[in-house]
């Protein structure tokens, strides 16, 4: 994969988000090269999760949730006549907090769900082993396939939501605090297969954790009250920020 | 440790209560049981499930007619209210914010508490007046309107039942909302659905007043929908109402083979929901 200096693959401009009345973005610009990790911190509250709804439109399902400004992947503005937003979710996915597999299906159904319910064909089998082993989960249960996701553990079952989200091809992946519910080791994959998943897409990972932030991004954005305080390489927001708000948040003195 | 003796006394006082509660409410279930079952029994053949009814006096015969008739009723019933019923109440649940939702739930609300001889006589004058003759089709019709608003209230409970992030797993996905709302939302309620599908049929099939002017009565065996059809609730009414011993013992056994259908659908409907239908949790 060429890493191009050229455009970058997420590109915010002046994004302003409500809902139910709060102003929960206010004027946010930022862009994500490809190929690499952005990761959002900030308190509770302060727009990390709708910044990234908004990356795949997910915000604008939430009843009188609006929002201004534009965004655009691949340059392409994501509000322009004709970008339907289903298309788009299927070129940016998404990772949840809670892990969020349908109860209702195999591991196997559970990573194709995507393809299945979208109607896309293609050698499932073989794109659910593919993803997961990106998703470094095939050993755990490439001898259960069929049976209820439900019966993996709740990191294997956030592994299995980051298997589902690339079986379809993204090419960029959010993340809203995927590894907030799980325990250190779990947390541990994950963050490794971050790190391995930036050869191949763009990502966005809400994290609270700035140990967690810190050991997988290659940019930080801080984010308070809505607004972006910070954004710059990770290494220089943790060492050297040059907001003082920024220090006192990374240091600990409050959030 | 007066505390604590105090604490217990009124525990053990509090569990006998209850018990006593569930005894009491057991009384009339299991009377109606016993009495049904004992009075019944003894008619109870093949025969009785098999063949016509036979006039007064004359002995054997059954209600062989009356219980396809009541399964050919009922099913129409289902093909009309169960996707009528299933769909209002996944509208319900999924657009059903605004005021067109809340009329519906209050009409819904509204027409749940009529008395169902009521909706017989909506059935008579929607289906059998213009039709000019009773049918198997206005009896259907008749119990359908019975089951759409309970069964799209219990459907509206079951979908918003499922968790708001298995919708946005899906949509996530790139998955239409039309296709969410069926595939994932649907397909993860579907358990509680079936159940609440099944119950609703067995209620159905015990209706005996909006029949009486719908479906009518037929002594012979009946195929066709737009012809009078024998039912066992309507069959079992005109045996008690009757003045011959005989008929009143054909009533009895009519109504056992009434709760022993009624009785394996509810059976049907718990196996469904425990089993392959249900979200595996």
């Amino acid at each position: 994969m060429i890493r191009s200096a050229a455009r970058p693959k997420v590109e915010v401009q002046d994004l302003n988000a409500w809902f139910r009345g709060v102003h929960a973005l206010r004027g946010v610009t930022l862009t994500v090269p490809a190929n690499t990790v952005l990761a959002i911190i900030g308190p509770s509250g302060c727009g990390k999760s709708t910044f990234v709804r908004c990356i795949n439109r997910m915000h604008e399902l939430v009843p009188g949730a609006h929002q201004s400004g534009h965004i655009l992947v691949d340059g392409q503005d994501l509000h322009a006549r004709g970008v339907d937003p289903v298309d788009l979710r299927r070129r940016v996915g998404m990772v949840f907090q809670r892990a969020n597999p349908f109860p209702t299906m195999s591991i196997l159904d559970n990573v194709v769900a995507g393809l299945k319910l979208n109607g896309i064909r293609g050698n499932h089998a073989e794109i659910a082993e593919k993803s997961l082993h990106q998703a470094a989960l095939w050993d755990e249960v490439k001898d259960r396939l069929q049976t209820s996701a439900l019966s993996l553990s709740g990191g294997q079952q956030q592994r299995l939501c980051i298997a589902r989200a690339l079986a379809i091809g993204p090419e960029v992946l959010l993340m809203d605090e995927p590894a907030s519910a799980l325990d250190p080791i779990a947390t541990a994959k994950i963050e490794e297969l971050i790190r391995e998943l930036r050869e191949q897409l763009t990502i966005v990972i809400v994290t609270h954790n700035m140990q967690q932030a810190a050991r997988v991004s290659d940019a930080t954005a801080f984010f308070y009250m809505g607004e972006l305080v910070e954004h710059g390489p990770t290494e220089q927001i943790f060492t050297n920020p040059k907001e003082s708000r920024t220090e006192d948040y990374v240091t600990g003195k409050f959030g | 440790m007066s505390s604590r003796m105090r604490r217990r006394a009124v525990n053990a006082a509090m569990t006998i209560l209850c018990a006593l509660g569930l005894l009491i409410a057991l009384v009339p279930l299991v009377s109606v049981l016993w009495l049904v079952i004992s009075k019944g029994v003894r008619g109870l053949s093949l025969d009785f499930f098999t063949q016509l009814p036979t006039p007064v006096g004359e002995a054997g015969g059954g209600v062989g007619n009356a219980i396809l008739g009541s399964l050919y009723i009922v099913g129409i019933a289902s093909a009309i209210g169960v996707p009528l019923g299933v769909g209002a109440g996944v509208y319900l649940a999924e657009r059903g914010g605004g005021r067109a939702g809340d009329a519906i739930r209050f009409t819904a609300e509204v027409l749940s508490g009529v008395p169902s001889i009521i909706v017989g006589i909506v059935a008579y004058g929607l289906v059998v007046l213009p039709m000019r003759r009773f049918s198997a089709l206005a009896g259907g019709v008749a119990l359908a309107v019975l089951m759409v608003p309970t069964l799209a209230r219990s459907t509206e409970e079951l979908v918003r039942l499922v968790p708001r992030h298995l919708r946005e797993a899906s949509l996530a996905l790139g998955v239409p909302e039309w296709r969410t709302s069926l595939r994932v939302v649907l397909r993860t309620a579907l358990g509680g659905i079936l159940t609440a599908v099944l119950l609703a049929v067995a209620r159905a099939s015990g209706e005996t007043a909006p029949l009486l002017f719908t479906s009518l009565n037929n002594q012979y065996w009946n195929w066709r929908s737009d012809q009078p059809t024998a039912s066992l609730t309507v069959q079992i009414y005109n045996y008690a109402v009757s003045p011959y011993q005989d008929w009143h013992d054909k009533a009895w056994s009519a109504a056992l083979v009434l709760l022993l259908v009624v009785g394996a659908l509810s059976l049907v409907a718990r196996f469904l929901a425990r089993s392959r239908f249900g979200a595996q949790r």
